[in-house]
């Protein structure tokens, strides 16, 4: 088991803790003025561009990328893949991590953020797809909330609750994934009423399915990136599962990632083709549709099936990133490039320094939180008490 | 783990009920709604708009809207392209270009009160009502302040209000509801000098409106614009020129704002109900074939340790066999060798008693 003292008696001045330490004066300097000043203070949202990189950012690709936990439980818990067991804790505290930096980023985003439980007490908008995506967000909240406590719970030697808690896995995992689909392709479908501001070739009847399927990408090009990360940071704390089910995980999930990815690009073609779309496809806006497609989706499908193919690690983590920035591009292109594409550019939307303050600020928060967790708690090693659990 | 049958026929239970608990949102059907009848609307002729900005100004005091910047009888503003705001709920705009010769054409815009408005089918806390006068009206003390409806919206009415900390609204057109039920005209309408807005029941305004047309059909284009658009809106116009040449969308379609996400809202029930099941079947065949492959490999097990045993004991017979037999060999050899030893003693005992005794000695042992 890994020393926990590792910082005590270590200088705190580390390059990593001075960029984070003014990342969040800035942060919270900026948070100070949106709560008292408004959000006309600091952003550049306007009546025609009402959602900004809030949304675009921290909601859309918060949400994508935090899919890595449904998607890393299910495989080993509902499709039995147990030799990737090792990814589940480090993916499910990403998730959780990821959808409360969603959480706390509507806080900023919506005019009246105490009012957030509204939809739920006052009146409830069925006939809003906004609301199924809060009512699924918040109850995946907690899903991920319980499916990390064991980690916590055996941090503080809660042995009864931890042992209840592993008993609800399958329940927990089932209702993940069924709220994982309703809210990730719910978020795509958000735009469906907007058929007259989003651009043809974003647009389509089918965005739910689009959304949905790239999150399953997002999510699988996470873990190897997180992996990957991981084990360049936080090596001392593996334990040897960890380090030895790595490189396996790779090219599980690597192989994974490169067939939805085949899929996803055939559907996106078949939506070009239900639409009738080809003639856009030599306008500018089709040019930048087709940099997303070919370069971030045909792309990485073909070099993960060359890195599983050649067992070549290099190359699927590269390719990893890749399919991550591939999956950021398409959400943002969906919430703010796209959108609003009939405007004149003087009517568009470019985010103010302060909004972007605020986004990396909170990813920044949700970096040290990680790094926290992971060095107190067993994410990348097994609890000595349960080691022989799995 | 392990599932039992109660506990997956729970969960089952668990989101048949889930979905059961109520849901309003109604598939695509062969049911059109045609807004509610006898509901009002306002009829605006651009033929007739000279531009004087006097609805906005009404609209202004009516609504105890904030003063302007520039007064109301400042028309230079009508040079740049405005849009609704927080502070202005309709504006109007000059099209300079429209109508060649004719001169300058204007377009008022404000909210067009959708029969099946797009931001109250997107508002996920019910702030957005289409009452049955026409009017779309808000409510502001349950507003979360999403700004969905602004996204939501085709139209691109409502606004909202940023530079307030802690109580910002969303602002748009009401079609003066609180004046409209009781009695009084919109305050745009009433500020109107030259009638080019006509408010009424919709369905008379589109008599009016086909009425003009087919009385003037070279003063206006053949279409009422708001009668199908989204649905259709209360609030309806008629032109000299194409639409799309005053600043007014043409291809937002027939399609009300609901139906666009009536399929994606149809599938979530459809999902709650049907992935457990499906889940839990994986789960259940892999569950399964990891006990096959157990059982299986037990077997195996066993089978081999059933050879293995039985092989040793051939083996083992074998080999007491082969000891017996050596046994019985090194008896007989044993048994000749002394009778030859015997018989030679006897032919060497003739004349000698003391042989004959030791011979009677070692046959008694043979024995």
């Amino acid at each position: 088991m890994p020393d926990e003292a590792t910082t005590t008696g270590k200088s705190y001045l580390t390059p990593f803790n001075i960029v984070a330490g003014i990342i969040i004066i800035i942060g919270l300097y900026v948070t100070v003025l949106r709560f008292t000043q408004g959000l006309g203070a600091v952003t550049n949202l306007s009546d025609y561009n009402p959602w900004g990189i809030w949304i675009g950012f921290d909601l859309l690709v918060g949400v994508a990328l935090a899919a890595g936990g449904f998607v890393t439980s299910a495989a080993v818990y509902i499709f039995g893949m147990k030799k990737y067991h090792a990814a589940v804790r480090p993916a499910i505290l990403t998730g959780f991590l990821g959808y409360a930096m969603v959480v706390v980023a509507l806080n900023y985003d919506v005019g009246r953020p105490w009012r957030l439980p509204y939809p739920f007490i006052m009146q409830q908008g069925t006939t809003s797809l906004l609301f199924e995506v809060a009512a699924c967000v918040a109850l995946y909240l907690t899903v991920l909330f319980v499916e990390f406590s064991p980690a916590a719970l055996e941090w503080l030697g809660l042995k009864k609750a931890r042992n209840i808690v592993i008993k609800l896995t399958l329940l927990l995992t089932i209702f993940g994934v069924v709220l994982s689909t309703l809210h990730q392709s719910s978020l795509g479908a958000l735009f469906l009423i907007a058929p007259s501001k989003l651009h043809p070739l974003w647009y389509s009847p089918y965005i739910a399915v689009f959304f949905f399927v790239s999150a399953i990408i997002a999510g699988l090009s996470m873990v190897i990136f997180e992996s990957t990360l991981s084990h360049h940071y936080f090596a001392d704390k593996m334990d040897e599962a960890h380090l030895k089910e790595k490189d396996d995980i790779a090219l599980g999930f690597g192989k994974a990632a490169s067939f939805v990815l085949a899929g996803y690009f055939i559907i996106k073609v078949i939506g070009i083709s239900e639409s009738n779309n080809w003639h856009l496809l030599g306008t500018s806006y089709g040019i930048w549709f087709l940099v997303e497609l070919l370069g971030f989706v045909a792309l990485p499908c073909f070099f993960y099936a060359i890195g599983v193919r050649e067992k070549n690690l290099k190359i699927i983590k590269w390719t990893a990133v890749w399919t991550v920035l591939g999956i950021i591009l398409n959400r943002l292109n969906v919430g703010l490039i796209a959108f609003n594409w009939h405007l004149p550019s003087s009517e568009r939307y470019f985010p103010h320094w302060m909004e972007i303050a605020i986004s990396v600020f909170l990813v920044t928060v949700g970096l040290v939180v990680f790094r926290f967790i992971v060095s107190h708690m067993p994410i990348l090693y097994a609890h000595p008490d349960y080691e022989d659990e799995h | 783990m392990s599932i039992s049958r109660r506990k997956f026929l729970g969960w089952l239970g668990a989101a048949g009920f889930g979905t059961a608990l109520g849901n309003t949102a109604h598939a695509a059907s062969n049911k059109h709604f045609d807004g509610y009848p006898n509901s009002n609307g306002v009829l605006f002729d651009n033929t007739r708009c000279i531009g004087c900005r006097k609805c906005e100004e009404g609209c202004n005091r009516v609504n105890e809207l904030p003063e302007p910047d520039r007064p109301f009888s400042d028309l230079s503003l009508l040079d740049t392209k405005r849009r609704t705001t927080a502070k202005s709920y309709t504006i109007v705009n000059r099209y300079d270009e429209a109508a060649s010769g004719k001169g300058p054409l204007y377009r008022k815009d404000q909210c067009n009160h959708c029969l099946e408005p797009a931001c109250a089918s997107a508002c996920f806390v019910r702030a957005f009502s289409k009452t049955t006068s026409g009017a779309v009206i808000y409510d502001a003390s349950v507003c979360v302040g999403c700004r969905y409806c602004m996204i939501a919206c085709p139209f691109e009415i409502p606004t909202y209000e940023y530079d307030k900390a802690f109580s910002p609204r969303v602002m748009k057109c009401t079609m003066c509801y609180p004046r409209i039920s009781k009695g009084l005209l919109p305050g745009c309408v009433e500020a109107c000098p030259t009638e080019a807005l006509t408010f009424g029941k919709r369905e008379d305004l589109l008599k009016i409106g086909r009425e003009r047309i087919a009385k003037f059909p070279e003063r206006y284009v053949d279409h009422i614009y708001g009668e199908n658009e989204m649905g259709g809106t209360s609030w309806l116009y008629l032109s000299a020129v194409p639409f799309e040449d005053v600043g007014m969308r043409e291809d937002l379609g027939v399609t009300p704002a609901p139906k666009l996400t009536a399929g994606a809202l149809s599938a979530v029930p459809m999902v709650v109900g049907l992935w457990p099941v499906l889940l839990t079947g994986i789960y259940a065949i892999n569950q399964r074939k990891g006990k096959i492959e157990r059982q299986e490999k037990e077997q195996a097990v066993a089978a081999a340790l059933e050879k293995a045993v039985s092989e040793a004991e051939t083996k083992l017979s074998q080999a007491m066999e082969k000891a017996e037999k050596e046994k019985a060999a090194a008896i007989e050899t044993a048994v000749s060798k002394a009778l030859e030893d015997a018989a030679k003693a006897a032919e060497e005992e003739v004349g000698d008693p003391a042989a004959e005794d030791a011979d009677k000695k070692s046959s008694e042992e043979d024995s």
